[in-house]
């Protein structure tokens, strides 16, 4: 894709494709547990967050996770890979029916679903979190990056530890 | 419960099967959970209008804090007195009375049944007996104690009075983060751990561990042994605190058994960590209410964590993260930012609920072994000046042994 104004005139089908090859890169970056390229997929400033449905919808500000700008996203990755102690496990996304909401002014409004499935040692593969992306996107150095990706979650109560991002 | 006896070193030792064992845990929803003890189930801030109503837990059993037409609170036990339904299946809601909604047996905020569809019958058919009488059949009343904006309850009504039940010291640092100003509550966290609700509490009284394990508050020094610490127990033994001052990211001599402490660990935006000093005198105080509270105060972010038992192997986690009214947008950034420490995916607490995990793991299989709790053994003292001990764990298990007849 060339030039940031490409991408506003792309037709709906054709955004879709770029929006789905988006995705896939972003949750194959973290299930093949590339942690260090995750930042990459964000705008900066940007803001990411993980956020139980409850809190959300009552407009309550907490958030499981809370990353105001990449600085905070790359603090996660330093946490993963050096000060947070966990047991071993795998992490795989799933998301579906991604959605187009519109452009505002040069930020693209997208929603999808996504579910992400845990595997620890000794133990079968179980659903580990599931929600909605709430995305805004924008064209940055000829690329989608998100300006804001907030996962809401509907399973309230988190299976022990949320390690990895979603 | 035959054939379970406590191992022969007494305080120093936790038999593995008091983790696991299924008479044990009915005996301690019985005992504890049920008995006159003062529970935590709610702030007023949550339930703050007529009719305001929280789904809360108090050991395995559900209950509902209302908010009365009076501005009492009540507390009563989430089962329909009719057919046993858990009729309040929201966390928070708002209602102008409680139904259940099978056969819409009707009470009022405070619990007592006030209508019953078809209780004369119809067409001078059917119909409850003449001497059916609804004052009999009201919904589980608990008792209630507040301060300050905090709600306890109990299923029993022979719990002191709170203010004796916490005792002077802990009331102190109760009343340190509750002084009476209006609270705001920031939101929620819920996690389950597949480990024993004594595992939290442990965890929690063990300033030992956060020296060693926590690679992230002691490369920051939020919370170390090598700083100032102070421990304080009641007379009981049951409730505990543990306090420290925030100090420096340096080795020195004192600390160097903490192997995982990075002198360089830098992070990459400080905003989330920029504590200002809120309270009197200590920067962390981490509070244990018996038999199903820990007060959380650690920099700028608060936190009440309520127990809730799911069975020997489990319990569920649930935090009430909270500010003050008088809080400006500052304040309530840095207590949002400093969240990330804590819950389900802290920088801090995220090592504790895999820990506790793991700990499930081992101790399930070996119900003839026991922990080994001897750090600044084998006694337990009031008070302490320092953090290495198990002091804090050595009471629990003094006061759990005695209400527990082991």
């Amino acid at each position: 894709m060339n030039g940031d104004n490409a991408y506003r005139t792309l037709g709906p089908r054709d955004l879709r494709l770029e929006l789905e090859a988006l995705y896939a890169d972003y949750t194959g970056c973290l299930d093949e547990e590339r942690f260090e390229d995750w930042p990459g997929f964000f705008a900066d400033p940007c803001l990411y967050k993980i956020v139980p449905r409850e809190n959300f919808e009552r407009g309550l500000p907490l958030a499981t996770w809370l990353c105001e700008s990449k600085g905070y996203l790359l603090d996660r990755v330093q946490a993963i890979r050096k000060t947070s102690v966990y047991a071993p496990r795998r992490v795989r996304r799933i998301v579906s029916g991604i959605r187009i909401i519109g452009w505002s002014g040069d930020v693209l409004e997208a929603r999808a679903s996504y579910a992400a499935f845990e595997t620890l040692i000794d133990e079968l593969t179980r659903v580990f979190n599931v929600g909605q992306y709430h995305d805004k996107i924008v064209v940055d150095g000829g690329a989608l990056k998100f300006r804001e990706k907030i996962c809401v979650f509907d399973s309230l109560l988190v299976p022990n530890s949320l390690i990895y991002p979603l | 419960m035959e054939g379970l006896r406590w191992p022969r070193e007494g305080l120093t030792r936790i038999p593995f099967w008091v983790y696991t064992d299924k008479d044990i845990y009915a005996r301690e929803q019985e005992r504890i959970f049920q008995g006159p003890n003062w529970n935590f189930v709610a702030l007023e801030a949550e339930i703050p209008r007529p009719g305001d109503y929280k789904r809360s837990f108090i050991g395995d059993k559900s209950v509902v804090v209302v908010r009365a037409k009076d501005g009492a609170v009540h507390v009563v036990e989430n089962r329909c007195a009719h057919r046993g339904l858990q009729f309040c299946q929201l966390h928070l809601g708002h209602a102008n009375e409680i139904m259940c909604p099978y056969h819409q047996w009707t009470y009022d905020l405070d619990g007592s049944l006030i209508a019953v569809p078809f209780r004369r019958g119809v067409k001078s058919q059917g119909g409850m007996p003449a001497e059916f009488s609804l004052a009999d059949h009201s919904l589980r009343k608990l008792s209630v104690a507040r301060r300050h904006g905090v709600v306890f309850a109990s299923f029993s009504d022979g719990a002191e009075p709170l203010e004796d039940y916490l005792g002077a010291p802990i009331l102190e640092l109760f009343d340190r983060v509750f002084d009476g100003r209006g609270l705001k509550v920031l939101g929620y966290s819920r996690q389950l751990t597949p480990g024993n609700w004594k595992l939290m509490f442990e965890n929690i009284k063990d300033p030992y561990h956060a020296s060693i394990l926590h690679v992230f508050l002691l490369s920051f020094g939020l919370n170390r042994v090598d700083q100032p610490n102070r421990v304080v127990i009641d007379a009981k033994g049951r409730h505990a605190s543990t306090m420290t001052w925030r100090g420096e990211q340096k080795r020195t001599e004192a600390n160097l058994d903490m192997r995982s402490l990075i002198e360089d660990l830098k992070l990459n935006d400080p905003t989330m960590l920029d504590p200002v000093r809120e309270f009197e005198r200590y920067t962390v105080c981490m509070t244990t209410i018996w038999p199903n509270l820990i007060l959380q105060q650690q920099s700028n972010t608060l936190a009440m964590r309520q127990i809730i038992t799911k069975g020997p192997n489990a319990f569920e986690l649930n935090w009430t993260f909270f500010g003050y009214e008088t809080d400006d947008e500052a304040m309530t950034q840095r207590r949002l930012r400093q969240a990330n420490l804590m819950g389900p995916s802290g920088y801090v607490s995220v090592d504790d609920s895999e820990m506790m995990a793991l700990a499930q793991q081992g101790l399930g299989p070996a119900p003839e072994s026991a922990a080994v709790i001897e750090l600044d053994g084998p006694a337990w003292r009031e008070e302490e000046d320092h953090g290495v001990t198990e002091s804090q764990i050595r009471a629990f298990y003094d006061y759990y042994r005695k209400v527990m007849g082991l």
